[in-house]
């Protein structure tokens, strides 16, 4: 019963977006005020609705309920918990039950505590959220039914896929998809806004908090996925720009410009098409990914629940929604001027760059993925990846860097060259230095070396707008950018120290040799057979040194898992603050050394403490927006509340 | 159903998983598959070659980051050719001669590349006319935020 | 701002390309096969020894002595060797000439294989390191090529072969000379 429970919870669901989009849409226009009101409650409701289905299929799961179709083909009562959990969404159906539990509950969300935006635009807001959720419970309730039932349920499940069960997987995709949908708010907020003409700077201050949840959660998303990568596949690389990364990262550039076009709308009401564009683009970008991925088009190593007609189907949503967006966007051109021209020499100047190179790398990186797609139509098939990404990608965010490095010293509207000269000097001397130091000391390629001097004045130059304020009364929203801009210039440091001066050891090792790697010495102590739940695993002890440190040991293996029969390498790591020893088992030859392979990659962990710090930075402006709402409502209700007293007293 | 349940953007799961039941050879890998050649110089010119070259049996990974067979016996290839003193881009030649450029993630400017190339150029120069006309002699502006 | 509107339809019209390439993709077949750009051109000078004793090796000399043949590059170890197994017998019965580069193999599991699954092959050499797969654009096991009798590839076969290629390389064959 319970399972049919959550579909009847699901299709209520999708009846009352029903509801929502006509309430939100009819409302707007004159004459059907009285149906209005019917938007708010409809959101509030569909979201406890569907969060119910959700738990429903959670439940399913957990107690490995065969006669559902989707818990027999993806989970095993041998499973533990957390990953008989995690399985709710580690498959197609679930995966899109999630996507829309949590668009529901974001639009509840915004019914509930949004109270800046006109009523109308409020409502057209709503409606276009539900306009987008309608396409995917049609997709859920037509075409990938979670709740569907086997007519003889099997013994067993079949899903126990070693791989699976690994805690970074289990939580890295809906990350991502938070991400994802977050940024579908924001698209309805441009819709909305659209609808009613009111691109405004309350506009750009009610759709902020979203982008930047949206954004924090795609850099942890991506963060974690990169780590994931380098530790999970055995040969210390950390971006591949695989077809399936880049659609991760294509979102997070479409955000981090749309955070930025943002501020300058909320602040100076302008770059209000920029905004509403952007809006449109990071949303497209989501599907996009989603599509790439899922659809199979495209060569990656991870295609995830690969399907043709699924693909149809979100590809259908995607031009449904972008198509009606970007032409309802332009018979609205006109409503969205972009005000006056920006002094260079200003925060707004300095954000517009920011946005241009933002949209130009995503131009890029988009280009390059779906190049070889359009040669693949003539039959030609190329490649396209780290030697094309690398350089042409540089050749935008290197100098965007420095923008960021001092746009945050101008003021808004315009600067005196005057106020700013020193620091920019500064920030000019020591980029140099740094590039001259770095050239005459060692022998590093040119990225890497753009990428320190880069690096330095962007650590730097994110500092120095705490210069001369009182640290304890700075805005949250402010520390939020110092962190996030001084995040950006740890994770280029770390990139370019381990792209230059990484070291590979690549060994066929006795039992007893030494090993040089870097500052490291290793020492193969034994190799011996180990077992786990579900796999065996020839386990080395390798006694590791940095310089003439203490000895510890550390323990790579080589796994074999018999169901499915898997063969994977769990390569163990030795971090230091200023880098990791990567170490690798691979088979023993048939004179009985054993492969090893090693990595002295120094300061690599810092791309990823970055990463951490970017998201950290996005936490700090979050909190920081949304306390100041609650103040500023606050002041207001006292306000009003008073004005009631003294009327009352009057 | 053929539903490999991975995650949805992450990255590399290891090749077992997405490479079909070849059956596996019983002999040991090619000498300098897991080998490096002992002048390091020469070592660094093969990694940054096999970092750019396709392993042909794997999906989407280089033959640097896969433990393929074929990896492994393109890693021997690359290796022996760069020790007998041939340059990085002769070995990809000759590698691209046999596979097409599908092998090599360099795309070089030809006939059917060269958007590639032009795309960044021409993203370059809207860049530059879109700051132009958002950037610079400031209109004489009529009190705050112009609408 | 009509610069703004025409540039948003431009945009509209891309998207519906971008999508219209999306969909005419998604309706294709994937072609997951990397086929060799050897096609055509002359087999580059290899020479392998024997693979298995009794049976002579390979060089690129033999395949330049006039008589067409068909290249299977195989081994024991290849699943879908096994499957491809009675059209090569087929075929030889047919009258066409068959080597083969054994990729990666031992002798005594070579000899297993061909006493499970019979000889069809008048030479096999021993390509320990993928070398000769390498130098004529192979990408896997089993691919059967057909070269005339000058060492030209003239035609490259992905993938097992299954019953109903068998008269398609028989054509291939006589093409080059047969």
């Amino acid at each position: 019963m319970i399972a049919e429970f959550g579909l009847v919870c699901l299709w209520l669901a999708a009846a009352l977006a029903g509801l929502q989009l006509v309430a939100g849409l009819l409302g707007l226009k004159s004459g059907w005020e009285g149906l209005a009101v019917l938007t708010r409650p409809a959101a509030l409701v569909q979201a406890l609705l569907c969060l119910v289905s959700f738990l429903t299929l959670v439940v399913l799961f957990a107690r490995t309920d065969l006669s559902v179709a989707l818990v027999a083909a993806n989970s095993h009562s041998a499973k533990p918990m957390v990953f008989k959990l995690s399985g709710t969404w580690g498959n197609h159906e679930g995966s899109m039950l999630l996507w829309v539990t949590v668009m529901s509950v974001a639009g509840g969300l915004i019914a509930s505590v949004e109270r800046r935006l006109p009523e109308r635009t409020m409502l057209a807001t709503l409606g276009a959220q539900a306009f987008v959720a309608l396409g995917f419970y049609a997709f859920l309730l037509f075409a990938s039914n979670p709740f569907e039932r086997l007519p003889s349920p099997p013994p067993e499940g079949n899903g126990l896929n070693p791989l699976l069960q690994d805690i970074g997987l289990a939580f890295h995709p809906p990350t991502l998809y938070v991400g994802y949908v977050g940024l579908s708010v924001a698209f309805s907020f441009v819709v909305g806004a659209l609808l009613t003409r009111q691109v405004t700077p309350d506009f750009a201050k009610a759709m902020r908090p979203w982008v930047l949840g949206a954004w924090l959660f795609l850099t942890l998303g991506i963060t974690a996925g990169s780590y994931w990568a380098y530790y999970e596949l055995g040969w210390g690389g950390w971006w591949f720009w695989d077809p399936t990364e880049n659609a991760s990262l294509m979102p997070w550039l479409a955000a981090t410009a749309l955070l930025h076009s943002a501020s300058v709308l909320a602040a100076r009401d302008a770059l209000r098409a920029w905004t509403v564009m952007l809006g449109v683009i990071a949303f497209s970008m989501s599907m996009v990914g989603t599509f790439l991925v899922r659809s199979g088009i495209l060569t990656s190593v991870h295609a995830f629940a690969v399907d043709p007609e699924r693909g149809g189907f979100i590809l259908a949503l995607l031009a449904i929604n972008i198509g009606m967006a970007l032409a309802l966007f332009a018979t609205r051109a006109g409503t969205v001027a972009e005000g006056e021209r920006f002094s260079v020499l200003s925060r707004e100047g300095a954000l517009v760059i920011n946005n241009v190179a933002l949209s130009a790398i995503l131009g890029v990186v988009l280009l390059g993925t779906l190049y070889p797609l359009l040669t693949e139509a003539f039959d030609v098939r190329v490649s396209v990846g780290p030697p094309y990404f690398n350089p042409v990608t540089a050749i935008f965010a290197l100098p965007m860097l420095l923008v960021l490095a001092v746009g945050p010293l101008l003021r808004w509207r315009g600067d005196k060259l005057a106020r700013v000269r020193w620091p920019m000097v500064a920030l000019a001397v020591l980029g140099l230095v740094v590039l001259a130091g770095v050239a005459l000391l060692s022998d590093v390629g040119l990225l890497p070396l753009l990428g320190f001097a880069v690096a330095a004045v962007v650590l730097v130059g994110s500092l120095l707008p705490l210069k001369g304020r009182n640290l304890l009364r700075l805005p949250l929203a402010t520390w939020g950018m110092v962190v996030a801009h001084f995040g950006v210039g740890i994770a280029l440091f770390g990139m370019a120290a381990d792209t230059a001066f990484q070291t590979e050891r690549l060994v066929a090792a006795n039992v007893g040799d030494v090993i040089e790697v870097g500052p490291w010495s290793a020492r193969l102590e034994s190799v011996a057979p180990v077992a786990g739940p579900n796999w065996t695993a020839l386990e080395a002890a390798i006694a590791v040194r940095h310089g003439d440190g203490a000895e510890t040991l550390t323990h790579p293996q080589a796994r074999s898992f018999w169901s499915p029969p898997t063969e994977t390498s769990e390569v163990s790591l030795v971090t230091r603050w200023n880098g990791q020893l990567y170490v690798a088992l691979g088979d023993q030859a048939q004179d009985g050394r054993w492969q090893l392979r090693l990595w002295w990659k120094p300061f690599v962990t810092w791309i990823w403490y970055g990463g951490l710090l970017i998201a950290l930075g996005g936490v700090l402006a979050l909190l920081g927006r949304v306390l100041t709402d609650v103040r500023r409502r606050r002041a207001s209700t006292l306000i009003a509340a008073r004005r009631g007293d003294a009327e009352v007293a009057a | 159903m053929r539903r490999v349940a991975i995650l949805a953007l992450a990255l590399a799961v290891a090749a077992p998983l997405a490479m079909p039941v070849l059956g596996q050879d019983s002999l040991p890998p090619a000498p300098y598959a897991y080998t490096e050649l002992p002048d390091p110089a020469q070592e660094a010119q093969a990694l940054h070659l096999m970092q750019t070259i396709r392993c042909l049996t794997c999906q989407s990974q280089s033959v640097a980051d896969s433990d393929a067979q074929m990896a492994g016996d393109m890693r021997h290839l690359i290796r022996t050719r760069i020790a007998a003193g041939e340059t990085p881009d002769q070995v990809r030649d000759w590698l691209v001669e046999r596979y097409g450029d599908y092998i090599s993630y360099e795309p070089t400017v030809s006939a059917i590349t060269w958007p590639l190339f032009a795309g960044p150029v021409v993203l370059v120069l809207l860049g530059a006319v879109i700051l132009y006309g958002r950037l610079g002699r400031r209109r004489r502006q009529a009190g705050e935020g112009g609408q | 701002m009509n610069r703004l509107r025409l540039f948003l339809w431009g945009l509209v019209a891309a998207c519906l390309a971008l999508f219209g390439l999306f969909a005419y993709q998604l309706s294709q077949p994937k072609d997951e096969f990397i086929q060799s750009a050897m096609v055509g051109k002359t087999i580059p000078q290899f020479d392998l020894r024997p693979a298995i004793e009794g049976l002579p090796g390979l060089s690129s000399a033999d395949l330049a002595d006039g008589r067409p043949k068909l290249v299977n590059v195989f081994a024991s170890w290849c699943i879908p060797c096994r499957v491809e197994a009675p059209q090569l017998d087929a075929l030889q019965r047919g009258g066409a000439e068959i080597v083969a580069i054994a990729i990666r193999d031992r002798p005594e599991d070579l000899a297993q294989f061909f006493a499970t699954y019979g000889n069809p092959f008048s030479a096999v050499g021993a390509d320990d390191v993928s070398a000769v797969q390498l130098s004529i654009g192979s990408s896997g096991v089993p691919e059967t090529f057909v070269v005339d009798g000058q060492g030209v590839i003239r035609y490259q076969h992905i993938g097992e072969i299954r019953p109903e290629h068998v008269p398609l390389l028989q054509a291939k064959l006589q093409e080059a000379g047969a």
